[in-house]
């Protein structure tokens, strides 16, 4: 049992990284990843809000859509929950933890109709997880996310300052990047 | 030209939710492996599209405003286990090929886009061809975008040979990385082509206006909603809701210009 769930915990975050090899997420991995801090929040909040997420699918895939044979209509289930799960969480935190939200807030109204969560709870159930399970893969998954966001924001806080050709300032130049991290990650498929 | 096919031309080269406008980059790289890949998603994604915006411009004087967003989530989720079972049933290789991508469409950007920015505040015929032009662009896109990664990556085009028997395929367009450099190459010409326009003086504020460059402000495009809008005003109807948001935005240029 542990070890199955370390190797879920390395086969997602590194192997089959959430960004660099499925392309989920990858509106906030572009989007928020000017400055380490920043990037990190936004880690920090996905770790959050997928890993709960993946709690509450799970739960309600298995107590409810499975006993009633309703599995099909886990598409619409999962995107209704997530939604409302992440702006409750949010109103939580602003009510009772406004430290944490002030640290968080602002990145959850992006995390809604996020991929990557989506993503997570889909996987869990096509790949027939448990609960435990299930959650131990939302968070892996969010922590090759975090991983991924911190260091592509690392690299463009030192690309800055470099001489880049007109036309690949921006955005390009980002895309050029994170393609070559993609096949720095292709080295961790050795690990499993 | 009429208005419907003013909207098809909109989608397909104007608006190009691709090459344009930036939208739904997820499925973009995901799923161009190979042209006929590319083709699929399109189609499936265009189907959704048109069905949804049909639906929702039915509705758009139903739907209370403040639960907008829910509301568009349930029709295109709803569409999008239809077509989930179309292709399971009926093109089953495509389906298992496309894999995860397929339930993923309910959170294109593209489509919630579209809902919110047109569908909800125009009448039915243009919406339907709005999202069947938006819907075409988006497949000529992903097409041409598998095309190019399969010739490279592979030396076929729709699984047929093209390139002589001495290519050596260069594996790494059809793997992730190589997603991440024909979309920085894609860019970069959208980039080249905006700065000549620029020089010319033509409108280029719509090259690139979707979610590729800052996440933070692009929440009246499609990635970020709420569940439940807080400053909706209650007793709105989605239409009613549009157009007064539409109002405040203008107001707000007009009052930056000045």
């Amino acid at each position: 049992m542990v070890k199955e769930l370390l190797l879920i915990l390395i086969g997602s975050s590194l192997v089959n990284n959430v960004v660099l090899s499925q392309f989920l997420g990858l509106c906030p991995f572009l989007g928020v990843s000017k400055k380490t801090e920043t990037a990190a929040g936004m880690g920090a909040a996905v770790i959050f809000v997928i890993t709960l997420a993946s709690a509450v699918a799970g739960a309600i895939y298995k107590f409810i859509l499975d006993p009633l044979d309703v599995e099909y209509l886990q598409t619409i289930v999962f995107i209704l929950v997530i939604a409302a799960l992440v702006q409750f969480v949010e109103m939580f935190l602003k009510k009772f933890m406004p430290s944490l939200y002030n640290a968080l807030g602002v990145y959850l109204p992006l995390i809604t109709t996020n991929c990557a969560v989506l993503g997570v709870a889909l996987t869990n159930v096509q790949k027939n997880y448990g609960i435990v399970t299930g959650i131990v893969n939302g968070f892996a998954t969010a922590v090759g996310f975090t991983v991924s966001i911190v260091i592509l924001a690392g690299l463009r806080e030192k690309m800055e300052y470099n001489d880049i050709p007109e036309s690949f300032k921006g955005m390009p130049i980002v895309l050029l990047t994170a393609g070559l991290m993609a096949i720095a990650f292709c080295g961790f498929s050795g690990l499993l | 030209m009429n208005r419907e096919g003013e909207r098809l031309i909109n989608g397909i080269v104007k608006e190009n939710p691709t090459f344009v406008l930036m939208l739904g980059m997820c499925p973009t790289l995901a799923v161009t492996t190979s042209a006929m890949n590319g083709l699929g998603m399109g189609l499936t994604t265009m189907v959704v599209l048109a069905l949804s915006n049909a639906i929702i411009s039915l509705l758009r004087n139903i739907i209370p405003d403040r639960v907008r967003i829910p509301a568009f989530i349930v029709i295109i989720a709803s569409f999008v286990t239809i077509m989930q079972f179309l292709l399971e049933g009926f093109i089953p290789s495509l389906y298992s090929s496309l894999g995860l991508y397929i339930p993923l469409i309910v959170v294109n950007c593209i489509i919630l886009g579209r809902a919110e920015s047109y569908a909800s505040k125009n009448p039915v015929l243009p919406s339907l061809f709005d999202g069947i032009g938006m819907g075409l662009g988006f497949s000529v896109a992903l097409t041409m975008i598998g095309a190019v990664r399969e010739l490279i990556g592979a030396g076929t085009l729709f699984n047929f040979r093209i390139m002589p028997e001495s290519y050596i395929p260069c594996a790494i367009f059809v793997m992730a990385p190589g997603a991440f450099f024909v979309l920085a190459f894609l860019t970069a010409l959208q980039n080249k082509i905006k700065i000549a326009g620029a020089k010319k003086g033509k409108d280029t504020s719509k090259i690139g206006s979707g979610c590729s460059e800052d996440c933070m402000n692009c929440s009246d495009k499609g990635c970020a909603h709420r569940v439940i809008d807080t400053d909706s005003k209650p007793g709105e109807t989605l239409a009613q809701g549009a157009e007064r948001r539409e109002q405040e935005t203008e107001e707000k240029i007009e009052k930056e210009d000045n």
